[in-house]
């Protein structure tokens, strides 16, 4: 009966074999070949960045005194995974979105082009409002391949200070390139503060792991959190803004072209920067800098442009202080000296003009009554003093440079220019060398020529003849939380200037204030020292210059204004000098008047006087 | 007399078939509870879970097992054939008054109590073939026999096929193994891999490429046998029955198959890939039990299987829970559980005195490795999907009961093998 019995031999073959097929082929799947792992982190696990908050800014009074300049407010994006898009309901996410079908599709599209991997998330639609969220969260689970991700963005209580703080925008390739801890997505600050305390402020990134069904719900941290990294948040900067001060400066600067910097002399602390045309800062920040950024670039008044550190200007008349102390210094004259002034400095054929005033002038009186002669004497002496005018001339150079003039000093705010001390050289490349002499470059006695200097420049220049003779850089944070400011802020820098020079160039400041150029400036018991100046501009009218500090002894504010295109030093100048002292030190204005014809003018160029020129 | 024979059935029980059975009943349920684990519903004996309701099906089939161990073995022989007509006439039914899930008409079932039929199909099928070939009378050689008997699970096959259950009904083919151990020519499993190949060439080489290869095999082939009238008849009958053969599967391929089985084969051939519509579940299982590695991610640890990525988790496609989470290991174990058990089935039926018991025994192995091999293949891309469970592991109450049915008609059958006299 049982004739096949040996058949059992081969069926028994067969289900072994199948076996071992079996088993050959798990043992490739699931030992061999790695991908299948990756693709079920993938499908199961989602690397949820934290972002951290971006450190707060506060004023020059700290915590204390409340006034933030800079702090966070939440926003929501929709991401997306392009690769983990299903057939979903699109009508309903583009109500939800208020966005049409078409362009849903264009945009997924668009981001399922691009070159990076189509299973990292990518922003959807950017800083969804709270209640299109709070739809949103409803239905999300409906829609595989979206989620919310929180972040924050800047927001700025008061408005002020857009350029000493600077805005935070996304990251480009070339950041990413040059720098791994950024991605796609990622902010970062790009100008002003935000930028040069980008790693203080921005704290540390942190990423959680975790775990979702098919759905995309979230079901807890990826063994227990074990890869994740915490997010740190970023510090909080303490600046040395004057919140109040810096909203008076820009209120007083409105409808005005220039800058008013102002600095505490005893630290190198920046107590204003206004540069004017100001903006608001809030409107460069996330969806509403794409609108206002473009805009603000073609506007030919430059709002976006940092006057207070990039602009150069001839110093005009407030460059007299130094070469009289340079004069002093270098013995060729005494404070008893006197040059004779007639109308004017008379050279062989050149003449450097001078207003009316009572002759012959010393020292006190070339200040007071800014004499263009006495100080075409005292530069060319200077020079002269010399064998030869380059040495003569270098000489003068380097003192010049002494005062922070011409460089770059370690300020922390990016964007900032040297200004321009002309060198031998140069000179030597534009007349020959040996062929020029303190009478070919005559015009820098008076603060003309090729001297460019910045209202940053010129507030510290002030800065250090207050101090009489030396300054600490001047920075704009005070102090970070938990950390400590580059020391390279608090190291003195001096002049080879003798200290009872000083004493008597500020005489001769107090004077202009007192009964000079710059009465206007003056202030009852406040002992404001100042000094006007009028740079010539050849490309429109006068630029209306005024530097000035207070007290006369134990200063607080050493302060530079510059109005551009507004005539005399002591027509606007002077006045928003000494309004902004008032402002600092005795925290309110009392000179209504005053206050109510420079709130008033408007000194902005004509439209087509400004566009003729450019 | 009823007691003595009640001892001798304990006696003689297989334990170590029992045994096997246990465990992957156990098994099957640990990982049903892995399968559909979650936070919120952790108590075992939730029954609005699949683990609870399996629990009951579990418990509910070891009630089966044992009124099926203390009924006389004499039973089964006789009532072979009136079991094998009742269920080819509820079969029938099913058709005309069965409940519709998921497109098939093959349930009935009172309130949230379902069951399928053409599970239960198997075990009286199975009784009957082995009762019709154990006829004293009956002669394998003889055609006639070979296509009443092909008739028998044939019936049955093509009536679920007209429930739109495909996939059980081709677990019925697994009974040509049955008639090969019995005597049929061991040709038929030859033709029939032959057959598999051609199908699978038919569809990924051009008909004509695939003519013109078989003629040159054909021509070929009489290098190694000689020339002569009778050989040329073979080779050239041969030769014209596969090119039949091809141009038919092409044919039927594209007008018989419905779009979804189409799908299935050509993603199954890596012809079509599409990961989010017909190749998403094989995808995804491959996911499942590729992620597993080695030893697996742990008891209750598979992201995959635990949030949902792979469909009919815990019926159809169990085995991804145990690939993902007890990794290359439990493989080795489940396989190797079945593997042992299938020889032990064998085993069992090669020690039988009678026919019945052994052709039952065969056609019970036969169906445990066509379910394994389908199930298991369908799971790691080697076979298309077809939707049958996993024995004994796989959640569903038809399936369990009809497997314990299946299995413990041969465990009473063994037990009772001294009392049969030749």
């Amino acid at each position: 009966m049982n004739l096949f019995s040996d058949r059992k031999y081969v069926i028994s073959a067969i289900f072994i074999g199948l076996a071992l097929i079996f088993l050959l082929r798990l043992f490739y799947i699931q030992v061999i070949d790695d991908s299948y792992k990756l693709a079920a982190d993938d499908n199961a696990l989602r690397h949820k960045i934290e972002y951290p908050e971006r450190g707060v800014i506060y004023d020059r009074y700290g915590k204390k005194g409340d006034k933030i300049l800079v702090y966070n407010e939440a926003a929501y994006d929709l991401m997306v995974i392009p690769k983990r898009v299903k057939t979903i309901d699109t009508a309903d996410l583009c109500q939800v979105l208020e966005i049409t079908v078409e362009q849903f599709r264009e945009r997924l599209v668009k981001l399922k082009k691009q070159k990076f991997s189509s299973f990292r998330p990518e922003i959807f639609e950017g800083e969804i409002s709270l209640e299109t969220y709070a739809r949103l969260q409803e239905k999300l689970y409906k829609f595989p391949g979206f989620f919310v991700q929180a972040r924050t963005l800047r927001k700025y209580p008061r408005g002020i200070a857009p350029h000493a703080l600077g805005y935070v925008g996304e990251v480009d390739e070339n950041i990413i390139a040059a720098n791994p801890y950024y991605r796609m997505g990622d902010n970062m600050g790009l100008s002003g503060i935000e930028k040069s305390y980008e790693i203080p402020l921005r704290g540390q990134r942190g990423v959680k792991i975790v775990m979702v069904d098919v759905y995309n719900r979230e079901k807890g941290s990826f063994e227990n959190g074990k890869y994740d990294t915490a997010s740190v948040l970023g510090q909080t900067l303490i600046s040395s803004i004057d919140a109040d001060l810096q909203e008076y400066g820009e209120q007083l600067m409105k409808n005005k072209v220039g800058s008013i910097v102002a600095i505490e002399p005893s630290s190198g602390e920046i107590l204003t920067m206004v540069s004017s045309p100001t903006y608001d800062p809030n409107l460069l920040v996330g969806r509403l800098k794409k609108q206002n950024y473009p805009k603000m670039v073609r506007d030919t008044l430059k709002p976006l442009y940092n006057r207070a550190t990039m602009a150069k200007y001839p110093p005009g008349s407030t460059f007299k202080l130094l070469n009289a102390l340079i004069g002093l210094e270098e013995g060729v004259i005494t404070p008893s000296t006197t040059f004779g002034c007639g109308r004017g400095f008379h050279f062989g054929g050149l003449t450097v003009g001078c207003h009316p005033h009572a002759s012959p002038v010393d020292l006190k009186f070339s200040i007071t009554t800014s004499c263009n002669a006495y100080y075409c004497n005292v530069f060319k002496n200077v020079i002269q003093k010399y064998p030869k005018a380059a040495i003569g001339f270098n000489v003068w150079r380097n003192h010049v440079m002494s005062f922070g003039l011409g460089t770059k000093y370690p300020t922390d705010l990016p964007q900032e220019s040297k200004g321009n001390v002309p060198t031998v050289n140069y000179y030597d490349k534009y007349h020959g060398a040996g062929r020029w002499n303190a009478i070919t470059v005559i015009s820098l006695a008076i603060g003309q020529g090729e001297m460019g200097v910045t209202p940053l420049q010129m507030a510290n220049f002030c800065s250090v003849i207050a101090n009489r003779g030396w300054y600490f850089p001047p920075h704009i944070i005070k102090q970070i939380e938990g950390g400590t400011i580059d020391t390279t802020y608090l190291k003195k820098r001096f002049t080879k200037i003798k200290r009872e020079y000083f004493d008597l160039v500020v005489e001769g400041m107090r004077n202009v204030v007192t009964n000079g150029t710059g009465r206007i400036a003056q202030l009852d018991s406040l002992s404001i020292c100042g000094k006007t100046g009028t740079a010539q501009n050849p490309h429109g009218k006068d630029h209306s210059i005024f530097i000035a500090f207070a007290p006369m002894d134990n200063p607080k504010i050493a302060i530079s204004v510059y109005v551009e295109n507004a005539g005399f030093g002591a027509t606007w100048a002077a006045p928003i000098a000494s309004l902004m002292i008032e402002k600092y030190l005795r925290r309110e204005v009392k000179r209504p008047e005053m206050e109510k014809r420079i709130l008033e003018a408007n000194l902005l160029p004509k439209k087509e006087d400004w566009v003729a020129k450019k | 007399m009823a007691n003595r024979n009640n001892e001798a059935v304990l006696q003689n029980i297989d334990w170590v078939l029992v045994l096997m059975y246990l465990l992957m009943v156990f098994m099957g349920w640990m990982n049903i509870y892995a399968a559909v684990y979650n936070e919120e519903y952790k108590n075992i004996l939730d029954s609005s879970q699949d683990y609870g309701k399996q629990l009951i099906w579990i418990i509910t089939a070891f009630f089966i097992a044992f009124v099926i161990l203390v009924i006389d073995g004499e039973f089964f022989p006789n009532f072979a054939w009136p079991m094998y007509g009742i269920f080819l006439l509820v079969l029938i039914v099913v058709i005309f008054a069965g409940l519709e899930v998921k497109g098939s008409k093959s349930w009935i079932g009172v309130g949230s109590f379902r069951v399928q039929p053409a599970e239960f199909a198997k075990f009286a099928t199975n009784l009957a073939l082995a009762k019709y070939l154990s006829n004293i009378n009956i002669k394998i050689e003889k055609l006639s026999t070979k296509l009443i008997a092909a008739a028998l699970f044939a019936v049955p096959a093509l009536i679920i096929i007209a429930q739109k259950e495909t996939g059980s009904a081709l677990v019925y083919a697994s009974f040509v193994l049955v008639m090969y151990r019995e005597g049929l020519s061991g040709g038929i499993l030859v033709a029939g891999v032959g057959l598999a190949l051609l199908f699978v060439l038919a569809l990924l080489v051009d008909e004509l490429v695939l003519t013109l290869i078989l003629a040159a095999i054909g021509a070929l082939s009489f290098v190694f046998i000689r020339f002569k009238a009778r050989n040329l008849l073979i080779v050239g009958g041969v030769l014209v029955a596969a090119i039949t053969f091809i141009y038919s599967v092409d044919y039927a391929f594209n007008n018989v198959l419905e779009a979804h089985q189409k799908k299935r084969i050509n993603v199954l051939l890596r012809k079509e890939i599409d990961p989010k519509g017909a190749g998403y579940n094989v995808n995804q299982s491959l996911i499942a039990i590729g992620s597993g590695g080695l030893i697996g991610k742990g008891y209750l640890n598979g992201t995959q299987t635990k949030y949902n990525y792979v469909p009919e988790q815990s019926t159809d496609f169990i085995f991804c829970t145990v690939g993902e989470e007890w990794g290359f290991a439990g493989s080795i174990v489940v396989i190797g559980l079945f593997v042992v058990m299938l020889l032990r089935i064998i085993y069992l039926a090669e020690r039988q005195r009678s026919t019945f018991s052994r052709i039952y025994g065969y056609g019970l192995a036969s169906i445990i490795f066509f379910h394994l091999a389908i199930n298991i293949g369908m799971t790691i891309g080697l076979a298309p999907v077809v939707g049958i469970p996993l024995p004994f592991f796989s959640y569903g109450g038809s399936s369990l009961w009809s497997f314990t049915i299946l299995l413990f008609i041969f465990v009473r059958l063994d037990a009772y093998r001294f009392q049969i006299l030749r």
